[in-house]
């Protein structure tokens, strides 16, 4: 955006900057690879874990106000919806639909308690099923209306949730069994557990990275930067856009699955609205549109709720003060200003 | 005492009128909403959190300054709305130029302080508000009972809209709001102090919030949470109606609370959602909304 008026003497700093970058992303991962790896050890890793899914989860959060410029304020119904959907395969398998009546089913497919990976996947892609239906429907305004339409829909599959027989209500679906991942790793080991939920997170990372630096990932950065223009050379910029909320619901939803397996409950503080708000939050402290900002974000975040838990009633308030500074004052958020810093881009 | 469509005409009317009186609150508060986003560029996600606290000042002036529900009605809207005006000077004065992400996310974050801070000192569980005396009561028309509050509550709040209509489309003051609105620059080229009108817009846009929070203060119990989930569908109503027309805001809002009244007497399931589903109908027939001017 800004590389169109500069003068010949900050072109050779552009240069510059674009010979760091090629390094500077690679050795960003790798610090944070490494930190992934020793963090476990330090602390609890079902902490680590936690934090972990909520970094899948804000990166794919991040796919969309960072790169698309669309802000979902309800990402929850995709988290949320997944975990329900993976705890109950994993547990009882058995599908009934439609799944709000009590009595009438016209459809029953017989299934054993799925193993994890189907478990998993199975949640995944009702999350971007879902996201096929919400997005189609939200994409049809803009700005400011996008929000508020994600976030009703969202609402409204909250009271879904509330009322549907499988979800067990109030209690959630507790006591999810871990099973064995592919038949051979027993995930009640908390080492292994720990792999298989740092490899998900590693899949879901690069995979976004990959997504934003392909051609498609181009174009959403068109859209983001100035819509009417990219319409106006022939992209049709609704499909994009479709295309990339799905991603972006199907990736949640992969971090919601995933946590279900992890902490074996699937429950609605996941789907309601204040956890649209959380991964909303974790974004923007670690920085929208940066590739490790939501990472950092999603850590700082959870690092406080377990460390601040002697302050639980106040948490919230916390939060809302860190929404309003960082509005106010850093809108990069911590990954942007550290690259803005260092002129780099992360 | 007769049926329609073998309901008891006392239960269809009592939740026509429970319909209506949520109707009030969504046409006040999605009027609010609408005034604040035509002049602000900003969606105010704070209006559930100033609703709670109109009801909240409502407790306060009755519990430790003895003034009654009549006087609160005008002070409270007063009181809630100054913080609006602090809260526009201190924080939202400095992202118009920003993109309107920025204001629902700041706005979200203060609705997030104030209703953390009042759960804190007050709970999650309500606060009783006793109805007026002299609006205590019910008159039996014959087919339903209709208590007194209940009706001032929708009568109230239809003078309300109507006069905020009236005060925006037919005169002076409400014509430089318009004008404003869409072309502040050439406003202020005129003399007109177009930031203090932003500011005075949201003052007042948060006083019709705190307005329909006292009203509320009888019906429902005055919790820290009873605005939190109301501001979403209120949310849901702005995008059906489109925020263009204050009219629009004021049908819609009345419209659906009907509507969702009518869904608890024959499909209860539903009256959580029925709001949300119209809204998805809506965007797939008519996506500008009912009154909407596109985007």
């Amino acid at each position: 955006m800004a590389s169109v008026n500069l003068g010949s003497v900050e072109r050779k700093k552009v240069a510059a900057t674009d010979a760091s970058r090629s390094y500077a992303v690679p050795v960003a991962f790798v610090i944070m690879l490494a930190l992934l790896l020793i963090a476990p050890f330090v602390t609890y890793p079902l902490i680590v874990m936690q934090a972990l899914c909520f970094a899948l989860f804000a990166c794919a959060f991040n796919l969309l106000i960072g790169y698309v410029g669309l802000l979902s304020f309800g990402h929850a119904l995709y988290f949320g919806w997944a975990s329900y959907v993976c705890a109950h395969l994993a547990k009882v398998g058995t599908i009934k639909l439609p799944y709000w009546v009590g009595s009438w089913q016209w459809l029953t497919i017989p299934l054993p308690p799925l193993p994890p990976e189907l478990a998993i996947l199975g949640g995944t892609a009702v999350a971007a099923l879902f996201g096929l239906i919400a997005g189609s429907l939200a994409i049809r305004r803009q700005g400011i209306y996008f929000a508020m339409i994600t976030l009703a829909l969202a609402q409204m599959m909250y009271f879904f949730a509330l009322q549907a027989p499988f979800t067990g209500g109030e209690d959630g679906i507790q006591a999810v069994p871990r099973g064995r991942l592919f038949g051979l790793f027993e995930l009640s080991n908390i080492n292994v557990l720990y792999a298989m939920v740092l490899g998900i997170f590693l899949i879901g990372f690069l995979l976004i990275y990959r997504i934003i630096h392909s051609p498609f990932g181009e174009v959403l950065k068109a859209i983001r930067e100035n819509e009417a223009r990219a319409v106006s050379l022939g992209y049709k910029t609704d499909r994009y856009k479709l295309v990339a909320f799905v991603l972006s619901a199907a990736l949640a939803g992969l971090a919601g699955s995933t946590k279900a397996i992890v902490f074996q409950l699937a429950s609605l503080t996941d789907v309601n609205w204040h956890m649209s708000g959380e991964v909303v939050l974790m974004t923007l402290v670690g920085g929208l549109g940066t590739i490790f900002g939501p990472v950092a974000g999603a850590f700082i975040i959870i690092a406080m709720q377990n460390y601040l838990s002697a302050l639980d009633q106040w948490v919230t308030v916390i939060q809302g003060v860190i929404f309003v500074t960082c509005v106010l004052l850093f809108r990069r958020g911590i990954v942007g200003e550290l690259a803005a810093l260092l002129r780099i881009r992360l | 005492m007769f049926e329609i469509f073998g309901i008891p005409s006392q239960a269809l009317f009592g939740q026509l009128l429970i319909g209506l009186i949520n109707g009030s609150f969504y046409a006040v508060l999605s009027l609010g909403l609408a005034v604040i986003f035509g002049m602000l560029n900003i969606i105010n996600f704070a209006h559930g959190a100033q609703y709670m606290m109109g009801a909240f000042c409502a407790f306060f002036l009755l519990q430790y300054v003895g003034l009654n529900y009549w006087a609160a009605l005008v002070v409270a809207p007063i009181v809630v709305g100054l913080t609006g005006i602090v809260i526009e000077r201190a924080f939202l004065q400095w992202l118009y130029r920003l993109d309107h992400l920025y204001g629902l996310l700041l706005t979200f974050g203060l609705a997030l302080i104030i209703e953390g801070v009042f759960r804190n000192y007050f709970g999650a569980s309500g606060l009783p508000y006793a109805v007026p005396e002299s609006l205590q009561g019910g008159i039996n028309l014959g087919f339903m009972f209709l208590p007194v509050y209940r009706a001032w509550v929708v009568g109230f709040s239809l003078v309300i809209c109507l006069a905020t209509w009236f005060m925006i489309e037919r005169t002076r003051l409400g014509a430089y709001l318009r004008a404003a609105t869409e072309n502040p620059v050439i406003v202020r080229s005129f003399g007109i102090n177009v930031p203090r009108m932003i500011t005075l817009t949201y003052g007042f846009g948060v006083g019709l919030a705190a307005l329909a929070g006292v009203m509320a203060a009888p019906i429902y119990n005055v919790s820290p949470q009873m605005g939190a989930d109301l501001i979403i569908v209120v949310f849901a109503v702005v995008v059906i109606g489109g925020m263009g027309s204050i009219m629009g805001a004021i049908v819609t809002g009345f419209g659906l609370g009907i509507i969702e009244g009518l869904t608890k007497v024959f499909f209860p399931e539903a009256s959580n959602t029925v709001i949300f589903v119209i809204m998805a109908i809506v965007l797939l027939i008519r996506p500008a909304g009912l009154f909407g001017r596109g985007a």
